[in-house]
């Protein structure tokens, strides 16, 4: 064989097996139970990174940061006709209604939540597609509310279901909806956002009220909080992996 | 020893292929703490996909499962580097084996200039790296990945609280992840060149003696020996 020949020849094998090798790649990712063996990357991934970061804050930056252009990802104004009918109405009748196991269920109005004990802080979003936006967020620290709401023994995670619908199934639309554990939900950066640099929560960007969960990715931070509720599992909420995007594939525990 | 370079060239292939499916979710890369949307350092694809689906992994657009390919990949990779690390340094072989020597830094630029012309060193030169390896093999494995590893890591939220001087290092998460992306096109640039010099260099001897370490080298002329070939276990 001639050298042209021969380079010619290992070329078109090398081209022919990772053609081959990534076909075998995408059966392998739709196969369950490989699907189940990358996933263990997570629960590694979740247990060291937990143990590493303990309870120190997310870095916050100073206002010279903030981002001149903040991107709104995933729904920027639900379209149901109570979402509108309270946005008409500056959601003077939102009530934040915090339920599930909880010794004393709570409703609480924006004017409620304002007066509650308030922390600001200037934090770094990240996407999960990869850009990051920096804004100024004012809003209720989500511990101080469970509690006033006082947490029964058996809860372990606290699930949010939101006014945006961003997908529909056979069953109707499907709500957006995230769960996070009581580590992060006690976290002194996790609030219940109701300002954005400054201003009211834009629709956008959530309002009313939004989480903000700074040590994760930003499909975590569910926007047009409706309701939250204690829970013991969320194996029995829609697709039972505990948030719309995990429903869809994506991890829990969205820390990296 | 082999056997962890196949399982860091494997982990690098699937962290390449899955890191363009991620890389496509947002193919704009920005410098700083945060993404200056009208201000990328540089752009792809107008939006549409950058990378095309023959060459990401999933080949359909699915970050979801690019990522778990990513993160699972990242920890075989580190399995691989481990072993490799672990096993190299004990017996001394980086410093033997990989560290040029001051003359050989001087022969470089000569070295460089054969390479292009494609001669290689035979005979019993050719049982050792060669300073162009030397320094390549160095530089990848302890400048370019460490880099990829470091600026991987800084893009997690929750490791940039545990470590926040890896941000401070890299110049934000928005740089970290740029860095990222140009640590990958250096290794693909290194694999590309590995390849060439594998193939150019005789596929055939050079994968059986990565494989299996036994390798047949072309003698140069030599009046006292009629040695044609040499075998020899290169580990």
């Amino acid at each position: 064989m001639t050298p042209i020949n021969r380079r010619t020849f290992v070329r078109g094998t090398l081209a022919a097996a990772a053609g081959a090798c990534l076909s075998a790649c995408d059966r392998l990712t739709s196969s369950t139970a490989i699907g189940g063996i990358l996933k263990s990357a997570e629960s590694v991934n979740r247990t060291l990174s937990r143990t590493l970061i303990g309870q120190s804050l997310a870095r916050e930056y100073p206002a010279s940061a903030i981002s001149a252009h903040f991107r709104a990802n995933g729904t920027t104004e639900p379209d149901s006709e109570s979402y509108r009918r309270m946005a008409e109405n500056q959601f003077a009748d939102y009530r934040l209604e915090i339920g599930g196991l909880v010794e004393n269920p709570l409703r609480l109005s924006l004017a409620e939540l304002r007066a509650a004990p308030t922390r600001t802080q200037i934090t770094r979003q990240d996407c999960v597609e990869g850009w990051s936006c920096i804004a100024k967020w004012r809003g209720a620290p989500l511990g101080s509310l469970l509690n006033r709401a006082g947490l029964k023994p058996q809860a372990r995670y606290i699930a949010f279901f939101c006014a945006d619908a961003p997908a529909n199934s056979l069953e109707g639309k499907v709500q957006y909806y995230e769960t996070i554990d009581l580590n992060d939900a006690y976290h002194p950066q996790t609030i219940l956002a109701y300002e954005m640099n400054d201003q009211t929560l834009p629709i956008a960007h959530g309002a009313p009220l939004r989480l903000r969960l700074e040590r994760q990715l930003g499909y975590k931070m569910a926007k047009y909080i409706m309701r939250l509720e204690a829970i013991e599992s969320f194996a029995s909420i829609d697709g039972g992996q505990g948030g719309y995007w995990e429903d869809r594939g994506y991890e829990w525990y969205a820390g990296i | 020893m082999r056997a962890t370079h196949w399982l860091i060239a494997l982990s690098l292939f699937v962290l390449f292929l899955s890191g363009l499916q991620i890389f496509n979710a947002h193919p704009a890369l920005y410098w700083g703490n945060a993404s200056e949307f009208d201000q990328p350092l540089l752009s792809f694809g107008g939006g549409d996909r950058a990378f095309p689906s023959w060459i990401t992994l999933p080949a359909e657009q699915d970050l979801a499962g690019g990522r778990r390919w990513h993160f699972f990949f990242a920890w075989c990779l580190v399995a691989g580097l481990g072993v490799y690390l672990v096993a190299n340094l004990s017996r001394g072989r980086i410093g033997r084996d990989l560290l040029p020597t001051g003359n050989e830094l001087r022969g470089i630029g000569r070295s460089a200039l054969d390479h292009l012309r494609l001669r290689f060193p035979h005979g019993e030169k050719a049982r050792h790296y060669n300073v162009l390896q030397k320094v390549a093999y160095l530089g990848v494995m302890f400048v370019v990945i460490p880099l990829v590893i470091l600026t991987g890591l800084a893009l997690s939220p929750a490791i940039d609280t545990a470590f926040p001087p890896l941000l401070f290092i890299f110049g934000g998460r928005q740089s970290a992840r740029s860095l990222h992306f140009f640590g990958t096109t250096i290794l693909f640039l290194f694999f590309v060149v590995h390849i060439l010099m594998v193939v150019a260099a005789g596929p055939i001897n050079e994968m059986r003696s990565i494989i299996t370490g036994w390798f047949a080298i072309r003698a140069v002329p030599d009046p006292k020996s009629t040695n044609v070939k040499q075998v020899h276990d290169s580990d």
